[in-house]
């Protein structure tokens, strides 16, 4: 089904990281394929994306973009390929790591209030039965004030609007305390103050010298909110500083046609 | 008092303790959307059961597991074949899968001797509360008389284990569980064995479900694992209060429902009572209705997520 073209912009991105690149990287992926069925969701995907960058993973739906994401933190099996965090593997690498799952993929009727979704980011430091502090709850009210969610903490999560429901998501991820932040699409169906205040607590992460990785969907906003960008169709099809590599070009290989001329050249393409 | 020492202190405690072996495991099910495990599981549990049975020759705790587990296996092998070979929906084949083998143990259970053994048809699908009767008991002492309590019907120290054994699980993994059923994908990532909790909590319900057998019977345990839980969640939007609910209502149904259905055709000048278990399940499914009509947090339970 796939245009030849698809092919060869896919084997022009296919190199697999080399040793040094994999060790620099915050998230270094080699050769990896999912497949959830017969035909595979993504097909061997190399990336190595660069420490304290803000990273968009774009493509057109069933790219597998949220697979990929998934795949790399184990959560889905792959069936091939190798994930390095900082040079590790992932599952030693679980304390510098924090993800964010789709608003969606939840049950928000689910009875639990604010503060105890955002005090799950402290999972790994509670453990099973260790008793949870008066700062551990300050750590976490910390968190949502700087989503401007304080004033929610003893909220029943079900009375939440989505754009609040994705700020708690990030509140929980902050509690986390990570180098690296894995957003599955945060911006999805989010209010324009939300927005805001999710990208202004992103670039605060990237100040921090932390890495940001989001699979982004909205093609406007690209230029604005990330310097590296990771195009895929269920394979790669390039990797780079968005100034050089978020091209018309690359788009269209990535949509394989599928994006209207017009809408590229409203864009703010690199040239 | 004897007489109630005799004959309905023990199955009111069997009841009880099967009651909240079971809403337990229930709480985590019915908010994963997995509430007909609890069904499924016992209605395979049966052929397994009497398979046992037959082995040993003895209703016993631990063939009974191991009889149960066994079917369970074979019930799983069975649904993956149906599937393949014959290209039928899962749904499908897990229901034809758990009818067939649960009408399986019903047939074996007809065909074979248990005369010597509280172990027959009536029995499997209603329990048999009423037959555990403590004849040692000879007043309040006989409670701390080791003499008399060795002569408890098996089943309590059974039930109690098990249920000791779910709400110590409960407790000690409860952030875990709370944390994968909330948010499964999340969970990986901070190191949850999400897998392995889902494969304990569905096992753990098997085991509530073998040993609420005796109490209960195979088809009325599915009660047990939902009606208390259901009602809970409506009354409370947090989990930790849930839970103690669903054990307040787990309770609440056993005790009652023992005595509307020894005492209750009385008052209506009726001569018999009626079963303890169906009466237990009435109960507990009156409680969830109630809680439908005026639990303080009425939301949707079991439905398609989905809002702004």
């Amino acid at each position: 089904m796939s245009a030849p073209k698809l092919e060869l912009a896919a084997e022009d991105g296919a190199r697999a990281p080399s040793p040094a690149e994999i060790a620099n990287a915050s998230l270094a992926l080699s050769e990896i394929t999912v497949s959830y069925g017969e035909k595979p969701a993504v097909f061997s995907v190399d990336a190595a994306l660069p420490r304290e960058s803000m990273v968009a993973i774009i493509g057109p739906n069933g790219a597998g973009k949220s697979t990929l994401l998934k795949a790399a933190l184990g959560i889905v099996p792959r069936l091939s390929g190798s994930v390095r965090v900082f040079g590790q593997e992932i599952e030693r690498a679980r304390d510098r790591v924090a993800y964010v799952p789709q608003r969606a993929s939840v049950d928000w009727d689910f009875p639990t209030r604010v503060i105890d979704v955002v005090l799950m980011g402290l999972y790994r430091e509670l453990g099973l039965l260790r008793f949870v502090r008066k700062t551990h709850r300050e750590r976490a009210r910390a968190c949502l004030e700087r989503v401007g969610m304080a004033d929610f903490a003893e909220r029943q999560i079900g009375q939440l609007s989505g754009g609040q429901q994705q700020r708690v998501f990030l509140a929980r991820a902050l509690a986390q305390d990570a180098d690296l932040y894995l957003l599955d699409e945060p911006f999805a169906g989010v209010d324009a103050a939300t927005e805001k205040a999710i990208i202004d607590v992103l670039h605060t992460l990237k100040a921090a010298r932390k890495t940001v990785v989001c699979v982004h969907h909205d093609l406007a906003t690209v230029v604005d909110y990330f310097d590296h960008v990771l195009l895929i169709n269920v394979r790669k099809i390039a990797e780079g500083p968005t100034a050089t590599t978020f091209t018309s070009d690359n788009l269209q290989a990535t949509y394989g046609g599928r994006l209207a001329s017009t809408h590229i050249d409203q864009l703010k393409l690199s040239s | 008092m004897d007489a109630f020492l005799q004959l309905s202190l023990a199955p009111i405690l069997i009841g009880v303790l099967s009651a909240i072996a079971c809403a337990l495991p229930g709480n985590f099910l019915i908010l994963r959307r997995q509430a007909l495990i609890g069904d499924a599981i016992s209605h395979v549990v049966l052929p397994g059961i009497v398979v046992a049975f037959l082995a040993t020759g003895v209703i016993a705790a631990l063939p009974m597991l191991v009889g149960a587990a066994g079917a369970a296996l074979v019930a799983v092998v069975l649904i993956e074949t149906i599937k393949r070979v014959g290209r039928i929906e899962p749904g499908a084949a897990m229901g034809v899968v758990f009818t067939a083998m649960f009408a399986g143990g019903v047939l074996l259970l007809e065909q074979t001797d248990t005369s010597a053994v509280h172990l027959d048809v009536e029995h499997a699908l209603m329990g048999n509360l009423e037959s555990l009767i403590w004849f040692d008991a000879a007043g309040w002492g006989s409670l701390v008389d080791p003499a008399a309590l060795a002569g408890l019907p098996p089943e309590l120290p059974r039930i109690a284990v098990v249920a000791a054994v779910i709400a110590l699980l409960t407790f000690v993994f409860w952030r875990p569980l709370k944390l994968s059923t909330f948010d499964e994908g999340f969970a990986a990532t901070v190191g949850v064995p999400t897998r392995t909790i889902g494969l304990a909590l569905v096992a753990a319900s098997a085991v509530a479900a073998v040993a609420a057998f005796d109490a209960v019977g195979s088809i009325i345990v599915i009660a047990m694992f939902i009606c208390p839980p259901a009602a809970a969640r409506l009354m409370t939007n947090r989990l930790e209060a849930q839970v103690g609910w669903s054990i307040v209502f787990a309770t609440v149904s056993a005790i009652l429902g023992y005595v509307f259905a020894g005492y209750g055709p009385l008052w209506f000048g009726a001569q018999n009572a009626v079963s303890a278990a169906g009466m237990i399940a009435a109960v507990s499914g009156a409680i969830l209705a109630v809680a439908c009509v005026a639990a303080p947090h009425r939301r949707r339970i079991g439905a398609a997520q989905g809002q702004g």
